[in-house]
């Protein structure tokens, strides 16, 4: 091989670049950008257990948006009685229910979507809280 | 304990009895018009709206109807008709009624401002096109419903309805939204959209915004298949119309003249 040392040297430093991430990720410490999710101050309960929101609030979403849409069932129902939440019958909406408490969508929603990029089109339609209240 | 004939037949009989009675009170109960469910909600067997024209006409250039439902509903101002977004309009009686072939008619009919909005057909021809079900008719009050997540903006519904009652989105709503309402959803580009009755506000115990808004009550709401209700005393009393009722639509807004 011609200018061995020099094709080496080369492939290391390709190497060494592209791998970079990796290397500022384990040696820098903390990585540059994480949801940094802020969590409603003055609410301890959400609708069901964080665990399960975390996995499954977008089927929940869904099953909410097609009971309330397609069959006139506003309130939730668990064995033909409403469901008190918050000492009212809990209501399957987005905006009247979760961002109530969620009320910060860019401080909640956007730091997971974004970090995931997943653009969910809720909000092409749906009204998000007004922001920069505080 | 042994059962002879005699004992037999009595109890056959007094639980007929009972079974009846109960029946007829349930019936009797159930028989006030429009009734108010115990989540709150307002239901009927077949919604329908009388519109009283002369009323209407009396408050000359109000737009309070109008811009009731367009506030609430975040219905989009878009100036240019060719692109505008309308759920409840107005229109002049020889071009709403564009089949009332009578000529010379009286004048104050004929230049008469009258309110269109979805007429919530009990045979919709606009819900038989649409290919994802996007809009439905439905079945326990007879609304003309839509499900904005589901339409892909095909259009069929706009040529289907011969009111005119359906709007498209050629663009994006919310720059001609003056003042939003957080309540509502806005729609998006490429979306179809129209009046439905306040589904939203019924199931909430309230009256169409609409109705509430008129000062002169030119508007009536309520239950068609009740007997006693607003909308049926009115129609009784006065003559009607609907609009082309001859294309056998079955409109459910009906006009007194």
């Amino acid at each position: 091989m011609y200018d061995a040392p020099k094709v080496i040297l080369g492939i290391i430093v390709f190497l060494l670049l592209f791998t970079s991430p990796l290397w500022i990720n384990i040696f820098g410490g903390q990585t540059s950008v994480k949801p940094n999710i802020q969590l409603p101050k003055d609410a301890n309960e959400c609708v069901y257990p964080t665990e399960y929101m975390k996995n499954y609030h977008m089927d929940l979403l869904n099953d909410w948006r097609d009971k309330v849409v397609r069959d006139n069932q506003r309130f939730l129902l668990k064995n033909g009685n409403f469901v008190d939440f918050r000492g009212k019958k809990m209501e399957m909406s987005l905006s009247h229910t979760c961002m109530k408490c969620h009320n910060n969508k860019s401080q909640f929603c956007d730091q997971c979507h974004n970090y995931l990029s997943v653009n969910p089109y809720c909000w092409d339609c749906h009204v998000a809280p007004k922001e920069g209240m505080k | 304990m042994n059962i002879n004939r005699r004992n037999f037949l009595k109890i056959v009989s007094v639980g007929g009895v009972v079974g009846v009675a109960t029946k007829m009170t349930f019936d009797a109960i159930s028989d006030t018009g429009h009734s108010k469910l115990d989540d709150g909600r307002l239901k009927a067997k077949r919604w329908a709206m009388v519109i009283d024209v002369n009323k209407c006409e009396q408050q000359g250039d109000c737009k309070l109807c109008i811009e009731a439902c367009h506030k609430t509903h975040n219905v989009p101002d878009i100036k240019n008709p060719k692109d505008e977004i309308k759920w409840i309009w107005k229109e002049k009686f020889h071009n709403a009624f564009i089949t009332q072939e009578n000529e010379h008619l009286p004048r104050n009919i004929n230049d008469n401002n009258v309110l269109l909005l979805c007429n919530h057909c009990s045979n919709p021809p606009c819900t038989n096109v649409c290919p994802t079900k996007a809009t439905w008719k439905r079945e326990e009050d007879g609304i003309v419903m839509m499900d904005w997540h589901r339409c892909i903006g095909c259009r069929y519904c706009v040529a289907a309805c011969p009111y005119g009652s359906r709007s498209f989105n050629w663009m994006d709503p919310r720059p001609f939204i003056n003042d939003i309402t957080e309540d509502f959803p806005t729609r998006t580009k490429g979306v179809v959209e129209k009046c439905t009755f306040c589904d939203e506000r019924l199931v909430r115990g309230m009256f169409p915004a609409c109705v509430e808004a008129c000062p002169a009550k030119a508007l009536a709401f309520g239950d068609l298949d009740n007997p006693d209700s607003e909308v049926r005393k009115l129609l009784q009393d006065n003559f009607s119309i609907r609009r082309k009722p001859e294309l056998g639509t079955k409109p459910e807004v009906y006009y007194l003249i």
